[in-house]
């Protein structure tokens, strides 16, 4: 941090944009697919044709609601949406239906794992609301001299707006609300969590003040966000430039301003004065949405297991460390497919971390690949722990094994058939390869016996290679003692 | 109430319509006799009642998320004022 | 066959006496000799009302025709229509074909199997009482035509009063229904909000806009509006219950109903012919064995300011996707966004509609909110509440439509104000949400005279008798006017 912390508060709330993963538009039949041709998923309503209404997703109301229970939040038994009004070409109604007065999640928190002096901490975040709304669409700009070019097709997808308490005291602490939200939402499999198509969008409220002052200082909102490297430099750079202008003897202004990910500076985009009157007023084409116990009750029964719960799980269950259980739990996919690798090889849970963690993220990551887009799948995987596990093969061996796997050479009893990589466990065969070395190395065998202990790791070494690495360690020590001790 | 021919500007550029100078006097005389008309509404004792959205005492019917709508680009852009390569055109949009 | 009513067509088809496509032929013919005198449609559809006519003839040979197989009907050109134009009759809308069916569209032709003549001039968006605010020039009154025909649905009216239609769709956000069937000497309903889709329908004020029909006899409006009315999931605000069947009632007498007379409706304001005919039509029902008594509606006075917060709020909402950028009219020559916007908006839309947007672009904007919208909203509780604690004593109110006859074309031009006090009688219905409907009743002067009667939701079937049982009884909704014989 470049400013000075014991002069210097600030003071963060972010808004962030979830887009849910409905099949369809949350006030209408058209489909919600990313990446299809400019304006072939824009139906009547989603163009706003003169005469069209909204009915709303059932889907999307679940998810909001869903989303609501996994933050404790409460959620409205009647909720409103209202009109708010702009033009602007890819608002093709001049207004957007979202929500105001009444928002269906409001009151919620997240309680978020902070570095601390003293180790790991948790602070509490509180969400003030989450409220459901629908999508804009998209104006491009390249192509075109002195023209732009609307998309409809993400106009109308649903959205939930989820916004924070101003708790967040540094960007540190905004990235990790930011990625812990994220792991919630992808979790929930309310959102596919992608940042790159937008997905998942944040708006971060920044302002300074000086410690000891109870009022907040003015704040502006940086605007496209879109990923966690961006939101931590937006904010950094927001702060040192607030300080700045207050050092300075300057005031700060209320403004909307934009992240330019091409300089890691913000700029002005407008201010308050020029702000809109959005003229908010409940949608008279829709009626209020009325949540009950029952209802709410119906999609508590779908909640899936949320991370916390499954990290003290795994921790219990399979006796992992607690780096392990974070590790594996981090994405709802890589705890399944670690689940997966656990059940099938009927191995020992923590051989089946090591080799998840260490070397199927560490792969995937030098691959730039995620656990879904492994070319290595959970049985496959399973497959070769259990050879491990049946002393087919070492745990030695196990990792050319493994890199062939990743190469996509075949199955693990395949590639140990084709390069004939069985481990040698019969004990005669390792004696025997035993004395031909004692037999070559006389001298070494000698000072080994008169006390050069260290020499025991030179005969270990000659007996692998002289078996291609296939002796089976454990009977290669315990033979090998016995032998060379006369 | 009565409105100014600044407050009818105002209102004319939040509501995106292009007024002639010579048009915002006449207009702002005729939404003022509007207004004081309905300022009647004031004087009205409303304490204690819940305003009325909607003569409908209903709550929100939902819909099946599924993808009903089909593809009618073509027929929809055979309306538009400018389009290209399936794209509505307008003027720059400067952010 | 301009004069006879809807099921003595639906037999005459039936018979043979004719087929659709005479019949059709025969209302074409009569829109190219007449229409010119009283500008009530915008777009005739001669071809598409052919097609549809032999295609209802060939329906009628075969089994599984509906009632009303093969009869035609002009449409209100605020429906849309697909492949048709549908204009609204604003500039902004003039080259607007719809690419898409209202629902009530697709119930009376593809369904029923009606055919549709063309599409009726209107106010623009459906805003004005004297049909005088069309992009497509006034409709005349066809019992005067140098008076208006009331307004928004004017030309709905003037045609079938002009036997230019056998029957018409309108719609009624404060009254544009029977203010124009009493100022042309109709029957027109106006029913429950919810009970026909709004889906198609170009929205004003989304939470006050119905649709329904406008009709010579209250029996023919209840056949058009029955095949109009029933659930639709497209409409958030559809009301999901069966329709009444609201032709089977219609012989029932009307022994010991009770009618109230709401006060407010008779005092100052109301012209002294219009409340001589009314007086004797309460007569007539009151012979018939209705029982009459005075009931108050204390907030009515407040219904107009109440309307003009309301209404005025929700289109300029509604009317803010007309920007030139997807379809409608886009100004020549514009070099920003903003002018795009400015100068489409400022040359789509007439002066009336760009009067009420401002008004409600204001009541919504950020510090007059609570004055005035919710405000008016808690108002609106007020007289829906003066209506619910009527329907407790009574089964129906009774009243004026309007406070005078037709009035003379431009009279009201420069005074919006006056203009909005047209609709004084009428809007209360529109913010409760009940039905209602207006009957000619008399003429003053040779002009006709409307009854309003209101009901409590669902009570169609209700205020349709009561109108069928005062037309058993007199014989004023079977004058034409002579022009038009």
């Amino acid at each position: 941090m470049a400013y000075d912390t014991t002069t210097w508060e600030v003071v963060i709330g972010l808004e962030v944009h979830c887009q849910l993963l409905t099949h369809s538009k949350i006030f209408s039949g058209a489909a919600t697919a990313y990446g299809a041709a400019p304006n072939t998923q824009a139906d009547g309503v989603t163009l706003g044709l003169p005469g069209v209404l909204p009915v709303l997703n059932k889907t999307a109301l679940e998810y909001a609601v869903k989303f609501g229970l996994a933050i404790d939040a409460k959620i409205a038994e009647r909720c409103v949406f209202a009109r708010k009004h702009y033009f602007y070409p890819d608002l093709p109604k001049g207004y957007q239906i979202s929500q105001y007065e009444l928002p269906i999640v409001y009151e919620g928190h997240l309680d978020v794992e902070l570095d601390g002096a003293d180790g790991k901490q948790v602070k509490r975040i509180g969400i003030t609301r989450a409220h459901m709304e629908e999508d804009a669409g998209k104006s491009l700009h390249e192509g075109y001299v002195g023209q732009s070019g609307i998309d409809l097709n993400r106009a109308g997808t649903p959205l939930i707006e989820i916004v924070s308490e101003p708790d967040i005291r540094s960007a540190a602490e905004a990235v990790a609300y930011l990625k812990k939200l994220h792991q919630l939402v992808v979790y929930l499999g309310v959102c596919d969590g992608n940042m790159q198509e937008g997905s998942f969008r944040c708006d971060a409220n920044v302002s300074v003040r000086k410690r000891g002052e109870t009022k907040f200082g003015t704040r502006t909102e940086t605007k496209n966000v879109n990923s966690f490297r961006y939101v931590e430099k937006a904010i950094e750079f927001e702060i040192e430039r607030q300080i700045d202008v207050i050092e300075s003897g300057g005031r700060i202004v209320q403004e909307t301003r934009l992240f330019d990910p091409g300089t890691g500076e913000t700029r002005s985009m407008r201010t308050k004065e020029d702000a809109n009157d959005y003229r908010y007023f409940p949608d008279p084409d829709l009626l209020p949405v009325v949540v009950t116990a029952a209802d709410i009750e119906r999609v508590r029964a779908t909640m899936p297991e949320l991370p916390e719960a499954k990290k003290a799980r795994f921790i219990e269950q399979y006796q992992l460390p607690a780096y392990d259980a974070w590790v594996l739990t981090s994405e709802q996919a890589l705890a399944d497919y670690y689940e997966q690798v656990v059940r099938e090889s009927k191995a020992e849970a923590k051989l089946c971390a090591n080799w998840v963690i260490t070397d199927l993220l560490g792969g995937l990551n030098k691959a730039g690949k995620s656990i879904a887009e492994s070319p290595i799948d959970a049985i496959q995987l399973a497959g070769m722990i259990a050879r491990i596990a049946d002393k087919t093969i070492s745990g030695k061996i196990a990792k050319d094994v493994f890199e062939a796997m990743m190469a996509g050479e075949g199955s693990a009893d395949d590639i140990i058939q084709a390069k004939g990589l069985v481990q040698i466990t019969d004990e005669s065969a390792i004696v025997a390869v035993i004395d031909e070395i004692m037999a070559k190395n006389p001298a070494q065998l000698e000072q080994f016996r008169s006390g050069k202990d260290k020499l025991f790791g030179f005969f270990v070494g000659q007996v692998m290679k002289a078996t291609q690495g296939k002796a089976n360690p454990d009977a290669v020590n315990r033979l090998l003692k016995e032998k060379l001790s006369g | 109430m009565s409105l100014s021919p600044e407050n009818v500007k105002q209102v004319a550029h939040l509501a995106r319509l292009e007024l002639a100078d010579d048009q915002v006097g006449p207009i702002a005389e005729k939404l003022s006799n509007i207004l004081a008309m309905v300022d009647q509404l004031s004087g009205a004792n409303t304490q204690g009642v819940t305003p009325m959205a909607h003569p409908l005492d209903m709550h929100q019917r939902l819909r099946p998320d599924a993808v009903s709508e089909p593809d009618r680009r073509e027929a929809f852009q055979a309306i538009a004022p400018e389009v290209d390569n399936g794209l509505y055109l307008v003027p720059k949009v400067i952010e | 066959m301009h004069t006879l009513s809807i099921k003595e067509l639906s037999d005459g088809l039936r018979a043979k006496k004719f087929s659709s496509r005479e019949l059709t032929e025969h209302f074409l013919k009569r829109i190219d000799a007449h229409d010119g005198q009283i500008n009530s449609y915008i777009t005739v559809t001669a071809e598409r009302a052919l097609k549809q006519a032999d295609a209802a003839d060939a329906r009628l040979a075969r089994d599984g025709a509906h009632l009303l197989t093969g009869i035609p009907l002009a449409q209100k050109d605020i429906f849309c229509t697909l492949g048709v134009r549908t204009s609204c009759a604003s500039k902004m809308l003039d080259s607007f074909i719809a690419p898409y069916d209202a629902t009530i569209v697709q119930k009376l032709h593809l369904d029923a199997g009606m055919v549709m003549l063309g599409k009726c001039n209107m106010d623009e968006f459906a805003m004005g009482s004297s049909n005088e605010t069309s992009h497509y020039g006034a409709v005349k009154n066809p019992w005067d035509l140098e008076r208006v025909p009331g307004g928004s649905s004017g030309g709905s009216v003037a045609a079938v009063a002009a036997g230019l239609a056998p029957v018409a769709t309108a719609t009624d956000t404060g009254g544009s229904i029977r203010q124009p069937a009493s100022l042309t000497g109709l029957t027109g309903i106006k029913p429950t909000y919810g009970r026909v889709s709004r889906f198609g329908m170009i929205a004003f004020a989304s939470s006050l806009d119905q649709a329904g029909v406008v009709a010579r006899t209250a029996e023919d409006a209840a056949y058009v509006l029955q095949a109009m009315s029933g659930f639709d999931p497209l409409d958030s605000t559809s009301i999901e219950r069966p329709v009444d069947d609201l032709v089977a009632g219609l012989g029932d007498s009307i022994k010991g109903l009770k009618i109230g007379l709401p006060k407010e409706y008779f005092a100052d304001g109301l012209a002294d012919g219009v409340r001589d005919k009314v007086m004797a039509a309460v007569k007539t029902l009151e012979g018939l064995g209705a029982v009459i008594s005075e009931v108050s509606l204390p907030n009515s006075p407040l219904s107009v300011p109440t309307y003009y917060v309301v209404a005025p709020a929700e289109a300029s909402s509604n009317l803010a996707r007309f920007d030139g950028v997807r379809y409608g009219h886009r100004a020549d020559g514009v070099k920003t966004l903003e002018q795009l916007y400015k100068r489409s908006r400022g040359e789509g839309f007439g002066a009336e509609v760009q009067r009420r947007i401002m008004v409600g672009t204001y009541v919504l904007s950020h510090g007059y909110y609570d004055a005035y919208y919710l405000q008016a909203q808690k108002v609106r509780k007020l007289i829906y509440e003066d209506f619910k604690r009527a329907f407790e004593g009574v089964d129906l109110l009774l009243g004026p439509t309007a406070t005078d006859v037709a009035f003379r074309l431009g009279a009201n031009a420069d005074d919006p104000v006056a203009m909005y006090l047209n609709d004084i009688y009428t809007i209360a219905a529109n913010l409760a949400g009940i039905p209602a409907m207006s009957v000619n009743c008399g003429f003053v002067d040779g002009l006709p005279v409307g009854l309003q009667l209101m009901g409590n939701f669902f009570s169609e079937a209700k205020l349709l008798n009561v109108a069928h049982q005062f037309q058993q009884a007199t014989d004023f909704h079977r004058q034409t006017p002579a022009a038009f014989a």
